[in-house]
C-alpha cells in the first residue's frame, strides 16, 4: 500500500520536508510527478531532495514514497540509448523499467582485484605511446575551458578498443550533446554506446546521479564479462553541483566552499574502475576542467590525489609533460621491444628542446646542436602531438624513429646501440 | 546486565541518533538491525538521552524505529595468533575470507572472525601459583617466522592475579581455554590464545619508555644517513599527488629493518594496495630468508570503502601493533595517508554541527593526531626486553600546499619530516624528498657533524645555482661553480636512488658509511680545474664513476675495484 502525504512543511532549494513514518533512508519517492531522494530523517521529518529542482512546487503537493532506492534497468536494450540524469529516456524511445538495479551499490573488495595487464589501443600517439591507457584504469584529462576536450573524448570513444562505452554528460552544453551523438551516430559506435546526459540546463540534482547511473551501469556490462569505457565530463560540473547542494543544505564548506566530502564523492566514483578476474572491466576517463588554469583548485586537487595520473591537455595538445599514466609500466614492456627506450628518449630530448627554445627566446647563442633541437621540438609537435594524428601504435613508435632520424646522429640520442642497429631507418634518400 | 536496546530516531549520511533505555556509554559498539543485516557503529555522543552513532558501513535503507543493540563494549580488536599475512578491513574483517563468503562486492552488515579457526602448538611458559598481570606471557606457539606469544589481556586490572591452573604442552584450538587465572578476592577468569582489546586506548603494560636512539635502517640512503628515522620514532611524509609518496612507503614497507610491518591503507586507492598483495608474496625478506609476507598484516580501508571505518583502520592498526611490540619485536607502522583520516573526522564532525575549526577540521584535530603518533615509541617491557613501535604517516595536503591544518598538526608530534616535492618529482630525482627542507631530530648511520657538513655542499650549491640563472654560467666563479658542482654531485650519487634496479634499490648501512666516506673525501677535496668545461667533464666522469659503483654487488671485487677507481680518479685533480 503506497501512502500519499500532502503536506510539505518546508521548502528550501531543493529539499523539501514532509512528516512521514516507516520510510528509508535513500528511498526513492514522487514529488508531484518529479522523482526524489530520502536524504535525511529526523524523527517524522524527512527531508527530500527533489531531482528535477523545487521550483513551482507547492506546500500541497502530493508526495509518494516508493519503498525502493534510485534504480536504473539494466538490458543489452540499453546500447544505442540515451537517456537524462533521472534516467529518462532522452531520445524519444520506450522507457526500460525490466530488470532494474540499485545504483551507488556497494564497493568492490579489494581482494578481488587483478593487476591490470592490457592496453586500450586509441590511435592518439600521445596517449599510445607515452602516456599508454590501461585497462581499468582511471584517468582524468585536465583541461582549460575551451580545450577541445569533448572532441579529444569522443575520438577516443570512437577508436578505443572496447566492447561498451558508457558516456556520462554532466552540465554540458546542448551544443556538445548534440555533437557528441552525431560524432558517435557518424562513427558507427552508437549501437554499442549507452549515454546519461545531463545539459547545463536541466536540474542539478540530476547532475549529480549521471556518474551513478552510468557506473551501475558499466559494472553490469563489466560483471557480464565486457570491456566497458566510461567517460565522464565533465568532472568539475559534477563537484560544483555538489557543492551548490551542500551549501543549500547549510553543511559547512571546507575549502572554497566545496563540501568535506568533496574527496570521497569523487572517489567512491572513481574506484569504481576495476579490472575482474574471469570477467571484463571498467576504465574510467573523465574531464575535469580547472578554473583558471590552476592545478591546485580543490577539484583537479582531489582528482589527482584519486586517479592513476593524468592528461593535461593545454593548447590542444596533450601536454608530455605533467601528463602521466601510472599504470604504463604495467603494459608497455611487451608491445614492442623498443617501446619503453623510444619513449624515454624522445621525451628526454623534447626537454632539452624546450631549454633551447627558452635559450633563443633569451636572446643566448645558438649552437648547432640547439637548431637540431629546434628542428625535432618542431617535427614531434607537428607529427606526433597533434590531436589529428591517427595512427597505431606501431606506426607511431616508426615514426618516432623517422623524426629521429632526420634530426639526429644515432649516437646523440642516447638509444641503446643494440636498438639503433635494429630500428634506425636507413637514410638513403637524404643522403 | 540484560543487553541494553533502542531505536533509531534519525539519520543523516552515516551519522544516526538513537533513544535508547539503560546505560549507554561513549564509544561503545552497538548495532542497527536493518532488514536482516546488522550494522557496525559506535556511540560517539550521548546529549538529552539520545545517542549519536557513527555507522561504519552504507546507511542507505535504514529507517526510523530501527531496532539498535548496544554491547557495551568498547571499539575493539580481537589479538591471537594467525594475523600475520592477512589482509583485513578497517574494523578487522579478513577481505579475503569475506570475498570467498560474498563474492565481488563488499556486503554490508557482515563481519568474520578475523582469527583463523584452527589448533596451535602451544607450549606454557608458566606454572600454577606463578604471579600475572596484564601483557605476562603465559605460553607460546610457533607461527612462520615467529615464537608468538600468548599474553595475559592487556585490560586485566589489579596486580595479584596468579595462574589457578595451565595446560600442559600440546595442540588446542585457538578459543579454547588453556589457563585460569585467580586473584585474592577468589575471582576466576578463564583465558585462551584470544583476547579482545579496545583500540582507542593506549596499551601502556611496560616497564618504562625509552628514548629512541637506535636508527631503524630503511637502507634509501638519503633517508638513513640524512633524514634517519629511529626505532620507536615517528615520521611523517607529506607530498603532492604524484610525487611518490606511496612508491616510497612501499619501499620502506619492503626493505625496513623491523620484525613486524602494519600497512595501513587508509583511504587510498584500491589499486595499490593490489600492487602490495600481489608483490610482497614473491619478494624475500634478506634478513629470514622467508617471504616478506610473513611479517606483513594490512589494514586496507580504500577511498571507495566507507567513510567512518577510514578512522578506524588508523587505531585497528596501531592496536596490532602494540599487540606484537608486546611480544618484544620492533614494530613498523606505515599509515597511508592520515589525511583521509583527518578528512573523515571533518566529515562527521560536520554532521555533528559542531564548531569548524581551520578549513573546517574538527578544533581536537591536533590532539586526535598527537595521540595517535605518541603511541609510537621504545620500550622496556616489564621483563626488561626492549621493543619498539615506529610510526611514519603520509600527508596528502591539498594543492601540495604543506601550510594546511593536518600537515601543521602532523608536523609538531612528530622526529622526522620527510617532505616531497613536486619539482624533485618532476625532474625523475626519485626519492623527492626536499633534502633542505626536509629535517629530522635523530641520529643516522653516519655522524650528524658530517652528514651537516654535506648538506652545506648542498645548501651553497643550490644558492649557487639560483644565482647561476640570473647572471648565467659566464659570470660564476669558478670555485663557485665547483661548489654547485659538487652539490649536484651529492644529490645525483647519494640522495637519489633508484628503486627499480635490484642493486641500489635497497643500500646496506654499512655499505651507506662506505659510499659516503668516499663521497665525503671528494666533496672536501680542492681542485686544481681552471676551465667550466674542464669542471664540467671531471664532474660529469666523477658522476658516472659513483653510478657505476652503485651496479656493483657490494663487497665484492667489482665493487672494491670500483671505489679504488673512484679514489684515484679525484685525487689525481686533486690540491694537497
Amino acid at each position: 500500500m503506497q501512502k500519499v502525504y500532502t503536506k510539505i512543511e518546508t521548502i528550501v532549494g531543493n529539499v523539501v520536508t514532509v512528516r512521514a513514518n516507516g520510510v528509508r533512508l535513500g528511498d526513492l519517492a514522487l514529488v508531484g510527478d518529479s522523482y526524489a531522494t530520502v536524504i535525511k530523517l529526523d524523527k517524522d521529518i524527512v527531508s527530500l531532495q527533489v531531482f528535477a529542482g523545487a521550483q513551482g512546487v507547492g506546500t500541497s503537493e502530493t508526495v509518494k514514497f516508493l519503498d525502493r532506492p534510485m534504480m536504473v534497468s539494466f538490458s543489452d536494450h540499453l546500447l544505442g540509448r540515451i537517456f537524462d540524469g533521472a534516467g529518462v529516456p532522452r531520445d524519444k524511445g520506450p522507457a526500460l523499467t525490466e530488470n532494474m538495479i540499485p545504483i551507488g551499490g556497494p564497493s568492490f573488495n579489494p581482494s578481488k582485484r587483478i593487476v591490470p595487464k592490457n592496453m586500450i589501443r586509441t590511435g592518439i600517439p600521445m596517449i599510445d605511446v607515452f602516456n599508454t591507457l590501461v585497462e581499468s584504469q582511471k584517468l582524468p584529462i585536465f583541461s582549460i575551458s575551451g580545450e577541445p576536450y569533448n572532441d579529444l573524448l569522443a575520438r577516443i570513444a570512437l577508436q578505443a578498443e572496447v566492447d561498451v562505452i558508457v558516456l556520462g554528460g554532466m552540465g554540458l552544453k546542448y551544443d556538445d550533446y548534440l555533437a557528441f551523438r552525431d560524432a558517435l551516430e557518424k562513427g558507427g559506435a552508437m549501437s554499442h554506446t549507452v549515454m546519461f546526459v545531463h545539459t547545463a540546463s536541466d536540474p542539478i540534482v540530476e547532475c549529480t546521479l549521471v556518474p551513478d547511473l552510468s557506473l551501475a551501469v558499466a559494472e553490469q556490462f563489466a560483471l557480464a564479462g565486457k570491456k566497458v569505457l566510461v567517460l565522464l565530463t565533465d568532472m568539475t560540473n559534477f563537484a560544483d553541483a555538489q557543492k551548490e547542494m551542500a551549501i543549500t543544505m547549510e553543511q559547512v564548506p571546507s575549502n572554497r566552499g566545496y563540501p568535506g566530502d568533496l574527496y570521497s564523492c569523487l572517489a567512491s566514483r572513481y574506484e569504481k574502475a576495476v579490472a575482474i578476474e574471469g570477467a571484463g572491466s571498467i576504465t574510467i576517463l573523465g574531464v575535469t576542467t580547472m578554473p583558471g588554469d590552476d592545478v591546485t583548485h580543490p577539484v583537479p586537487d582531489n582528482t589527482g590525489y584519486i586517479t592513476e595520473g593524468q592528461y593535461y591537455l593545454k593548447n590542444g595538445h596533450i601536454e608530455p609533460f605533467g601528463s602521466l599514466s601510472r599504470l604504463k609500466q604495467n603494459v608497455n614492456g611487451k608491445t614492442r621491444d623498443d617501446h619503453r627506450s623510444l619513449m624515454d628518449a624522445m621525451i628526454r630530448i623534447y626537454a632539452q628542446y624546450k631549454e633551447a627554445l627558452e635559450k633563443k627566446s633569451m636572446g643566448f647563442f645558438m649552437t648547432e646542436w640547439d637548431e637540431k633541437l629546434l628542428k625535432y621540438g618542431e617535427m614531434f609537435e607537428s607529427r606526433l602531438m597533434d590531436l589529428s594524428v591517427n595512427i597505431p601504435l606501431e606506426a607511431a613508435l616508426d615514426l618516432g624513429w623517422e623524426i629521429l632520424a632526420e634530426c639526429f646522429e644515432p649516437n646523440e640520442t642516447g638509444l641503446k646501440t643494440s636498438l639503433i642497429k635494429e630500428r634506425w631507418p636507413k637514410k638513403e634518400a637524404v643522403e | 546486565m540484560g543487553t541494553v536496546t533502542g531505536y533509531v530516531t534519525g539519520i543523516n549520511g552515516n551519522l544516526a541518533n538513537v533513544s535508547f533505555d539503560g546505560a549507554v556509554h561513549k564509544n561503545e559498539v552497538a548495532y542497527i538491525i536493518v532488514d536482516d543485516a546488522r550494522l557496525k557503529g559506535e556511540v560517539i555522543r550521548i546529549n538529552n538521552g539520545v545517542a549519536s552513532m557513527q555507522i561504519y558501513e552504507m546507511s542507505n535503507g535504514v529507517k526510523v524505529g530501527d531496532k539498535v543493540e548496544f554491547t557495551g563494549e568498547m571499539m575493539s580488536v580481537e589479538l591471537g595468533p594467525g594475523l600475520l599475512t592477512q589482509v583485513f578491513d578497517g574494523l578487522q574483517n579478513p577481505l579475503p575470507e569475506l570475498a570467498e563468503k560474498c563474492g565481488f562486492f563488499l556486503q554490508r552488515g557482515v563481519y568474520l572472525d578475523p582469527i583463523p579457526d584452527r589448533e596451535w602448538d602451544f607450549t606454557p611458559c608458566v606454572k600454577p601459583g606463578d604471579h600475572v598481570q596484564a601483557g605476562t606471557p603465559f605460553g607460546s606457539v610457533p607461527e612462520g617466522l615467529f615464537k608468538h606469544q600468548i599474553m595475559v589481556p592487556f585490560t586485566l586490572r589489579g596486580d595479584d592475579w596468579t595462574v589457578k591452573s595451565i595446560k600442559e604442552a600440546g595442540s588446542y584450538h585457538v578459543r579454547a581455554t588453556i589457563c585460569v587465572i585467580e586473584n585474592s578476592k577468589g575471582e576466576e577468569k578463564e583465558l585462551s590464545m584470544v583476547f579482545s582489546q579496545p583500540v582507542k586506548q593506549a596499551v601502556k603494560c611496560y616497564d618504562e619508555r625509552l628514548r629512541p636512539d637506535e636508527p631503524l635502517i630503511t637502507k634509501i640512503r638519503c633517508i638513513d644517513a640524512f633524514l634517519p628515522v629511529a626505532k620507536g620514532g615517528t615520521f611523517c611524509v607529506p607530498g603532492p599527488f604524484g610525487a611518490g609518496k606511496t612508491v616510497l612507503q612501499h619501499m620502506e614497507a619492503k626493505n625496513g629493518e623491523a620484525d613486524i610491518v602494519i600497512v595501513a591503507a587508509c583511504g587510498e586507492r584500491a589499486g595499490e594496495v593490489v600492487e602490495i598483495l600481489q608483490e610482497f608474496p614473491e619478494l624475500e625478506d634478506p634478513k629470514t630468508g622467508r617471504s616478506l609476507m610473513e611479517r606483513t598484516i594490512i589494514i586496507c580501508n580504500t577511498s571507495s570503502m566507507p567513510v567512518a571505518a577510514r578512522e578506524a583502520s588508523c587505531y585497528t592498526a596501531v592496536t596490532l601493533a602494540e599487540y606484537f611490540r608486546q611480544m618484544g619485536l620492533d614494530v613498523l607502522l606505515l599509515a597511508d595517508s592520515t589525511s583521509r583520516w583527518a578528512q573523515a573526522m571533518r566529515e562527521m564532525s560536520g554532521r555533528l554541527e559542531e564548531i569548524p575549526g581551520e578549513e573546517a577540521f574538527p578544533a581536537y584535530l591536533e590532539s586526535t593526531i598527537a595521540s595517535f603518533y605518541e603511541r609510537a615509541g621504545k620500550v622496556r617491557l616489564n621483563d626488561g626486553r626492549v621493543a619498539s613501535i615506529t610510526i611514519g604517516g603520509t600527508v596528502s595536503p591539498a594543492g601540495g600546499n604543506f601550510d594546511e591544518p593536518v600537515t601543521q598538526a602532523t608536523l609538531k608530534v612528530v622526529g622526522a619530516f620527510h617532505g616531497l616535492s613536486r619539482e624533485r618529482s618532476d625532474a625523475r630525482k626519485y626519492p623527492a624528498i626536499h633534502p633542505m627542507d626536509s629535517w629530522s631530530k635523530y641520529s643516522g648511520v653516519v655522524e650528524m657533524d658530517r652528514v651537516e657538513e654535506a648538506r652545506n655542499y648542498l645548501r651553497r650549491g643550490n644558492e649557487v645555482n639560483q644565482m647561476m640563472k640570473v647572471i648565467g654560467e659566464e659570470g660564476t666563479s669558478f670555485e663557485d661553480y665547483i661548489i654547485y658542482q659538487k652539490g649536484e654531485l651529492l644529490d645525483a650519487v647519494y640522495l637519489q636512488q633508484n628503486s627499480f634496479d635490484p642493486i641500489d634499490a635497497a643500500c646496506s648501512p654499512e655499505r651507506q658509511q662506505e659510499e659516503f666516506d668516499v663521497l665525503f673525501d671528494a666533496l672536501t677535496q680542492t681542485y686544481d680545474l681552471e676551465e667550466k668545461t674542464d669542471i664540467r667533464a671531471f664532474f660529469n666522469q666523477l658522476r658516472q664513476e659513483f653510478l657505476d659503483w652503485h651496479g656493483f654487488e657490494f663487497k665484492t671485487p667489482g665493487y672494491e675495484e670500483q671505489k679504488e677507481k673512484i679514489k684515484a680518479f679525484f685525487m689525481a685533480k686533486a690540491v694537497i
